[in-house]
């Protein structure tokens, strides 16, 4: 049997509907589901006997609350992430920073770094296409500290387990590292630690390639869908463990276990926390069992918020694929001053709060 | 036709060339598949965002693995 060539899958107008349909039903169901975690927390425990006077009823509470709560928040966002990104591809924040000055610019880079789709695979060709369309070196270095460190799972996840207020606090620490750093590597004019080619391409004229703009409401859907599908699809197992570890120091482990090498007394646990981070890479779903841990003990949350954003922020791996366009100095004096900026951030952290 | 995969090698560009190749080949055009895994040549044909594919040296889609709704698309 031949296939027609051309199966006309159902018309663009049909798939609309459809896709406004599903919405006007699940965003509903989710609020709902969203108001009633607490119940349903409680119910369950019930049905398998359980108190939430004892230790391992606690626990368990926790655990039946926080798994739902984090992967429904996760969902939500990140398929409302999927839509915004269709708004902003590469191309078109390269158009918005192009000939930007230091300062606003860098202000701007650090901010579409959260909503631009970004890859460390593709660090380098999206540092080059940015230069080659005349955006600058210190405003292209905020994009890209930003894009990585600061970014919808992250957020998603502080939210979900240690409140808004956290949340915020690593969404202004990481644009505020992003815009300081990239702003002092462009006034230390560090253009001639390219790698050669680099220089040459960053000089011409740069070949650029005009997306399709006429992205339909449908094309948007669909990629939150596959974000959501991408994303939450690699990131639950993270997410219940680091919920199981968290439920089970709220349930057993004495608070104040880790405050004596990571309380805020001790002072040499920022940098040393910062160093540590370094040569770790994972993505933030994978660290945040790991700073649950770590709060739940009693560790200050400016050394673990300094930890995440390291690990985050500065990876071994993408260091390499970099070094591939920027010279061992540029590379040095990127690490450096992030590393410098994020252990700043740390301290003003733990002596304020 | 002449297709180049822009990408560093990933699980991503390897689908993405299994897509478009399949979908050609599904309608009866031989494909010329190309792999270009070189930071500057992709830099220099305006790849920002890998995987990137181009037919016949035109740079048609970036960014994202592309579905083959999208891919027969292009040749339209």
């Amino acid at each position: 049997m031949q296939e027609p060539a051309n199966l006309p899958s159902s018309p663009p107008s049909t798939r609309l509907r459809r896709w406004l349909l599903s919405l006007a039903v699940l965003t509903p169901l989710w609020l709902l589901a969203y108001a009633y975690l607490d119940e349903f927390a409680t119910a369950l425990l019930g049905l398998i006997g359980l108190s939430r006077a004892t230790h391992l009823g606690e626990a368990v509470h926790f655990f039946f609350y926080d798994t739902p709560k984090v992967l429904l928040l996760l969902t939500g966002i990140v398929f409302l992430m999927g839509i915004i990104q269709t708004f902003f591809a590469p191309e078109r924040t390269r158009a918005l920073l192009s000939g930007k000055r230091l300062g606003l610019g860098n202000v701007l880079a650090a901010s579409l770094g959260i909503v631009t789709p970004f890859c460390s695979c593709s660090a380098v060709p999206l540092f080059i296409g940015f230069l080659s369309a005349g955006v600058p070196l210190g405003v292209t270095f905020s994009f890209l500290i930003s894009a990585p460190m600061v970014n919808e799972v992250a957020l998603v996840l502080l939210f979900g387990m240690f409140g808004w207020q956290v949340a915020a606090l690593y969404l202004g620490m990481g644009l505020l590292i992003a815009i300081v750093a990239g702003m002092l590597i462009g006034r230390l004019r560090m253009e001639r630690h390219l790698e050669d080619w680099v220089q040459k391409i960053a000089k011409g004229e740069g070949a650029t390639h005009a997306p399709d703009e006429d992205v339909s409401w449908v094309q948007r859907f669909e990629a939150g869908r596959g974000h959501v599908r991408e994303i939450v699809g690699k990131v639950w197992p993270y997410v219940i463990a680091g919920i199981a570890l968290g439920a089970g120091i709220h349930g057993y482990v004495p608070e104040d276990f880790m405050a004596a090498i990571m309380g805020r007394d001790a002072w040499w646990s920022v940098p040393a926390a910062v160093l540590l981070g370094v040569p770790m890479y994972t993505n933030a779903a994978g660290i945040i069992p790991i700073v649950e841990a770590l709060i739940g003990k009693g560790a200050a949350l400016g050394t673990v918020l300094a930890f995440m954003m390291s690990v985050i922020a500065l990876s071994a791996p993408e260091m390499i694929i970099l070094r591939k366009a920027l010279k061992p100095r540029l590379i040095a004096t990127f690490a450096g001053v992030v590393a410098c900026g994020i252990v700043l951030v740390g301290f003003v952290f733990n002596a304020v709060l | 036709m002449k297709v180049t995969v822009y990408g560093p090698g990933c699980a991503r560009c390897q689908k993405t060339a299994e897509v478009v190749q399949q979908t050609l080949e599904a309608r009866g055009i031989p494909v010329e598949l190309e792999k270009v895994t070189d930071y500057a040549a992709m830099a220099i044909a305006g790849v920002m965002a890998t995987p990137g594919v181009a037919l016949d040296g035109k740079l048609v889609s970036t960014g994202k693995l592309p579905t083959v709704a999208e891919v027969e698309s292009w040749l339209a």
